[in-house]
């Protein structure tokens, strides 16, 4: 394993064009923007599906056709109707990531325990009250596994940009490839390993964070571990 | 097709395996028949793409119409494989481009300032793989060109690089990403041509990808190959490099010297001297755009050029 262009300081310049740093900003900011536009399309499709239960051979079917389709085809089907870009890229993107989302919470509304929701009608709860107070809550745990799985898929495949001519980490391997230097194309399989498992680590603790407490068993093991200290 | 081959030869060796252990002990098993025709059989081979099986067809059957036996191992694969081949005379034969295969030998690539045909076929004879020689080139050449569209040469009033100079500022150049980095890319523009553009694209080596942006107008110059058939077809136009910084590309038959005799080299020979980088667009386009046979157009060449 040659790492000399991972380690050499002067591909960690800043301020370099095509240095290691900036191919990472621009490479998460595809992954972002994907992300973004893949959440905003498939959730609210997500949880309409699964709040209704109509429709739901869509979210199924949608799922299975998105997940089958090669990224790397698609974005040259794209480049060649649009030209070169942003938007090509994104598209293909945008694909790989909607099917996760969409069935994951489509998934998370269904498999929800039925009594809860009886219960918060019962409360005289509106039906838009109880899907953002009672059943988006508690379908966040599998929305997010989904999130997090559209994430590690886009963090990889964004690699596709930089056969477009865009950037992204993707031009480590296909320059590297192009000019016989392995050393390159190592670093930027390293580059973009270490950053699949940091922004899924990162996405863990928001995760953390915005499930309520009450779901995901950290309060019951407290009050577990508070009994036994007593 | 690879698998189905490899099926093939799996099955053949089974089968030699057997009939080996038929013979009885007296035979020696390593002999088989192949082995022994291979001493009079040329073996040609290919790289893996259209144009070098085109050719090595041509030469194997301009061989076989000189009642030479032949063997075929096209698509190979890279050049770092198929030189391997050749080295261990798994091929005999191979068609060649002067220019690569000069940058691929000689250590750090082809010297600055060889560029000329003539130029870089000397100074490929003292790089050649033991027991290997060049036959005589031809005039054809699949070389990098810079190609733009008619609209773009008429704008700029373009025929040649050196015109690029005082327009380069405001065009973006489309190429294979090792050109970001390699004397015969942007550094050798700049440095014999004086020539820097607004941005480079790092695109594909010659292929649809550039042809698409050029036509599209995403890039405004772009790095094509001289024997593809998507200059005609597109009407670009192929600015001239009167400075030569751009390889020779001649197309030579790379051969074991083992392999050659009068009459190989005689019908080599022939089919180099009818070779021109216009008919071999011609040819080449009707199997990668009309998808012809490969034995067929390559027959088609050789009796449209009198060789057989």
């Amino acid at each position: 394993m040659n790492l000399s262009y991972l380690l050499d300081p002067a591909h960690w310049n800043l301020t370099a064009p095509g240095s290691l740093p900036q191919l990472l900003l621009s490479h998460l900011g595809y992954v972002a923007l994907a992300l973004l536009i893949g959440t905003v399309i498939a959730l609210p499709v997500g949880l309409y599906i699964g709040h209704t239960g109509r429709g739901s051979f869509i979210a199924i079917n949608a799922g299975n056709a998105g997940r089958s389709l090669p990224t790397l085809g698609l974005l040259m089907l794209m480049v060649t109707l649009l030209g070169l870009g942003l938007t090509p890229v994104l598209i293909a993107l945008t694909v790989l990531v909607i099917p996760p989302i969409l069935t994951s919470a489509y998934a998370g509304m269904r498999t929800l325990d039925q009594q809860v929701i009886d219960a918060a009608r019962g409360m005289g709860m509106r039906p838009w009250q109880v899907l953002t107070r009672v059943e988006f809550p508690m379908a966040l745990p599998v929305l997010m596994s989904g999130f997090r799985n559209a994430a590690l898929q886009v963090v990889a495949t964004a690699t596709v940009a930089a056969a477009v001519g865009l950037n992204g980490l993707g031009r480590l391997l296909i320059d590297g490839l192009a000019v016989n230097d392995y050393s390159r194309v190592l670093a930027g399989a390293i580059v973009v390993a270490v950053l699949a498992i940091a922004l899924d680590l990162f996405f863990a603790l928001v995760q953390r964070w915005i499930v309520s407490p009450g779901l995901s068993g950290r309060v019951r093991a407290r009050a577990r571990a508070r009994r036994a200290t007593t | 097709m690879s698998r189905i081959r490899s099926a093939g030869a799996a099955l053949t060796g089974i089968t030699l395996a057997l009939a080996l252990a038929a013979c009885g002990a007296d035979s020696d098993p390593l002999k088989d028949d192949s082995g022994s025709s291979s001493s009079s059989a040329v073996t040609v081979g290919s790289a893996n793409f259209a144009e070098s099986e085109l050719l090595a067809e041509i030469y194997a059957q301009a061989l076989e119409s000189k009642k030479v036996e032949v063997k075929r191992s096209f698509n190979i694969g890279a050049r770092e494989l198929y030189l391997k081949a050749l080295q261990d005379g798994s091929i005999d034969l191979l068609p060649e481009y002067n220019g690569a295969l000069l940058s691929a030998l000689a250590t750090g690539g082809a010297p600055e300032g060889v560029s000329s045909p003539t130029d870089v076929y000397a100074a490929l004879q003292k790089v050649l793989p033991k027991d290997t020689v060049t036959l005589e080139q031809s005039a054809a050449e699949d070389k990098d060109t810079l190609s733009v569209t008619q609209a773009t040469a008429t704008k700029h009033n373009l025929t040649s690089i050196e015109d690029l100079k005082a327009v380069a500022g405001q065009l973006v150049i489309g190429a294979g990403p090792e050109w970001a980095e390699r004397y015969q890319g942007l550094k050798g523009l700049k440095a014999v041509y004086g020539v820097e553009f607004k941005q480079f694209k790092p695109l594909d080596a010659g292929g649809p990808l550039t042809v698409n942006a050029l036509v599209d107008g995403d890039i405004d110059v772009g790095n094509v190959f001289s024997t593809d058939s998507a200059i005609a077809t597109n009407k670009l136009v192929v600015l001239k490099d009167p400075k030569n910084l751009y390889l020779a590309e001649n197309i030579l038959p790379l051969i074991r010297t083992e392999a050659n005799n009068p009459t190989v080299s005689g019908a080599l020979n022939a089919v180099s001297a009818k070779l021109t980088t216009e008919n071999l667009t011609t040819y080449l386009a009707r199997v990668q755009v009309d998808k012809q046979d490969t034995a067929t157009v390559a027959k088609a060449f050789l009796t449209d050029s009198g060789l057989i």
